[in-house]
């Protein structure tokens, strides 16, 4: 047996797996009658459905013929990702001034073109400016400019 | 004539300043993304969603739309300028129309572009006039069961007309229904996937589902394979039309327009397969048939109306029926429910400023792209040059704090995260995430009506059958899925789609 459709086996191969995970979590919810539908009785149909679908997606790569799935674009991928975490770990603490900033240029290493010189370092200053000004100030998102690590260091004014 | 009075109600409400001005704002930023490269319709839609909270319905509606039709007009200009489709729909319009920019009649091919457009729009404003109060009337009769077997109906087609593994569409589709699930029962408060966290209890919020999907993950698509754009553009002279222009543009402007129209209602056809097949048809019919590919103005003028018409009218089942047939539409829905309004037949008799409104409000926005467009060509070509990697920071930060601010909950960021991780890796597998969106709406609705409709019928599943209407539409989507694995049909989908 040889995979002739890498990216059939491998979708075949997460919606087995996806399904799996909702079948087995579901497991203990009420089924319910036909007429009284419980909790339990979408979910156990659908799970079974896409479990069929993942199946048949795995089956077919081994006798159909189809594309491989190529390089993973590793570095946007862990780059991107660990930029939206910092910025979600970083609003509340250190608060917009510094999170929005480390979201950038978490990203900025994305890609192999950025250039890092004064004009990217000015850029990024009035872009953090702009969306305090905009964001915070102006349509009052209640994001705090200086989080919660500057509390009782700075007036309270300062921070939102 | 009630028609009239309907549109007279429409402009009322449109052209007042602050719903002229959100237009305005909406078709300039919705040309502004489809100038730029690598920012769909589906995306900032999402972005600004949780701007548009704070606007009336309508208001907010209208700038949507804006956006989504204006994204049309500015993935054209592109693809005539530098060969560089903003968005799926013009891919068929950079042939042709590439061509003429080479030839030096670049005005002439914006010009064609932009009045086929204007009028397959003018046309489309009057058939959805037409033929949504019928429809929406036909749909107010719709029991728990007509709408289960609509739902299904409208998955299904959304995939047929879909180009991609259908298998992997599917699976999609039910990924999506079962996401939306999570969240706590309306029915039993049973919490159903939330692994106990307070956050999922009113389930995953639809727009972090979006951006990340359509935003992060597709960010992270466009940078594995970065290339650099080396964008020279000729100055573009001479915008009008010759006589002789004119004279070639109206038959295929014509066809286009009924051929967008068609395939516009139709959920999943909207823009792209409506001007694949505008393109295609007028290869075989046209006069000028030898010309094409090396800067016909009939490659130009058709597949721009169809694409135009298609974006249009796959607001009828939106409005109508509440049904979205692409993922643009399944966001407009989104924001109707936001802002409390529930999408479906009532909406019409309910909120008729509302339902006019955003109607009317497409004709201006029309008539906005048309007078504005041609003079602003200079603005978007200097947009055209902006580099990708000064771009995508900026939209990882837009959809960070447009996430952040839904529920001021950073628990929402890492959801986001997750998405995009999960929509890069699907895609990878060309697994499409418009599907799953489109499942992940409408989950929590199907649900509903089967419970419904099974409680009516004592739980008898047969009801989806032995009703008329339900049983034609299942009987619709059953034939739908058997002529997509026909191998014939197959052929002539996947033929449809080559040129992309």
């Amino acid at each position: 047996m040889r995979i002739r459709a890498e990216k059939d086996f491998w979708a075949g191969f997460l919606y087995l797996a996806i399904a799996a995970g909702f079948l087995w979590l579901g497991r203990d919810y009420r089924l319910g009658t036909a007429s009284r539908m419980g909790p339990g009785y979408f979910p156990l149909v659908l799970g079974w459905i896409l479990f069929a679908f993942g199946a048949l997606s795995l089956l077919r790569s081994f006798w159909t013929d189809g594309e491989r799935v190529g390089g993973i674009g590793f570095r946007p991928l862990v780059a991107i990702t660990l930029a939206v975490i910092a910025f979600a770990a970083l609003v509340p603490t250190a608060g917009l001034i510094f999170a929005l900033p480390a979201l950038v240029v978490i990203s900025a290493t994305a890609s192999r073109q950025t250039v890092y010189d004064l004009r990217s370092a000015l850029a990024l200053i009035a872009l953090t400016v702009f969306c305090i000004l905009v964001f915070v100030k102006g349509l009052g998102v209640p994001m705090p400019i200086l989080g919660s690590w500057f509390d009782g260091l700075v007036p309270p004014s300062w921070q939102r | 004539m009630e028609l009239f009075a309907n549109l007279g109600l429409g402009l009322e409400t449109a052209i007042t300043p602050v719903n002229l001005l959100y237009a305005l704002v909406g078709v300039f930023l919705g040309t502004a993304i489809g100038v730029l490269p690598g920012l769909g319709p589906a995306a900032t839609i999402a972005m600004l969603l949780p701007a548009t909270f704070v606007m009336p319905p309508v208001t907010a509606l209208i700038m949507l739309a804006g956006i989504f039709y204006g994204a049309q007009y500015g993935g054209s200009t592109t693809a005539i300028l530098v060969n560089l489709p903003g968005e799926t729909s013009s891919v068929v319009t950079a042939l042709d129309g590439y061509q003429m920019a080479r030839q030096g009649k670049a005005g002439r091919a914006l010009a064609t572009a932009a009045l086929s457009s204007f009028f397959a729009g003018t046309v489309c404003t009057l058939l959805i006039a037409l033929f949504a109060p019928p429809l929406a009337e036909i749909a107010l009769q719709f029991g728990p069961a007509e709408y289960f077997s609509l739902m299904v109906l409208g998955l299904i087609a959304s995939i047929v007309l879909a180009h991609g593994s259908i298998l992997h569409a599917l699976g999609m589709i039910v990924l999506g229904l079962l996401l939306g699930l999570i969240g706590t029962d309306v029915n039993s408060s049973t919490q159903r996937y939330t692994f106990g966290l307070p956050e999922l209890s009113d389930g995953i919020g639809f727009v972090i589902v979006a951006m990340g999907m359509f935003g992060i993950g597709e960010i992270v698509a466009n940078l594995e394979n970065e290339a650099t754009r080396d964008v020279t553009i000729k100055k573009v002279t001479g915008l009008f039309p010759t006589r002789e222009d004119f004279r070639r543009m109206v038959a295929p402007t014509l066809r286009g327009t009924a051929l967008g129209s068609i395939l516009g209602i139709l959920p999943g056809g909207g823009a792209a397969l409506a001007s694949f097949g505008a393109y295609a048809l007028e290869k075989k019919v046209s006069r000028n048939r030898h010309e094409f590919g090396k800067g016909a103005i009939e490659g130009v003028a058709a597949p721009e109306a169809a694409n135009n018409a298609g974006a249009q009218m796959s607001f009828i089942p939106m409005l109508t029926l509440g049904i979205p047939s692409n993922p643009v539409m399944a966001l407009m829905i989104g924001a109707m429910i936001i802002q409390g309004i529930q999408p479906g037949p009532s909406v019409m008799t309910e909120q008729p400023a509302l339902f006019w409104g955003v109607i009317a409000s497409m004709w201006l926005g029309n008539l906005m792209l048309l007078v504005l467009n041609l003079p602003l060509i200079g603005i978007w070509v200097r947009m055209i040059t902006i580099p990708y990697r000064y771009l995508y920071p900026m939209i990882v930060v837009f959809c960070a704090i447009g996430v952040y601010s839904l529920n001021n909950a950073h628990f929402d960021l890492y959801l986001m995260a997750l998405f995009g991780v999960v929509g890069y890796v699907f895609k990878k597998l060309d697994c499409e995430p418009a599907p799953l969106l489109l499942g992940f709406i409408l989950g929590p609705m199907m649900e509903e009506f089967l419970r419904r409709a099974l409680l009516l019928s004592k739980g008898d599943p047969t009801v989806l059958v032995s009703r008329p209407i339900s049983a034609a539409m299942l009987a619709l989507a059953a034939v739908l899925l058997t002529l997509v694995l026909l191998p014939s049909f197959s052929r002539t989908r996947e033929q449809a789609f080559q040129d992309d």
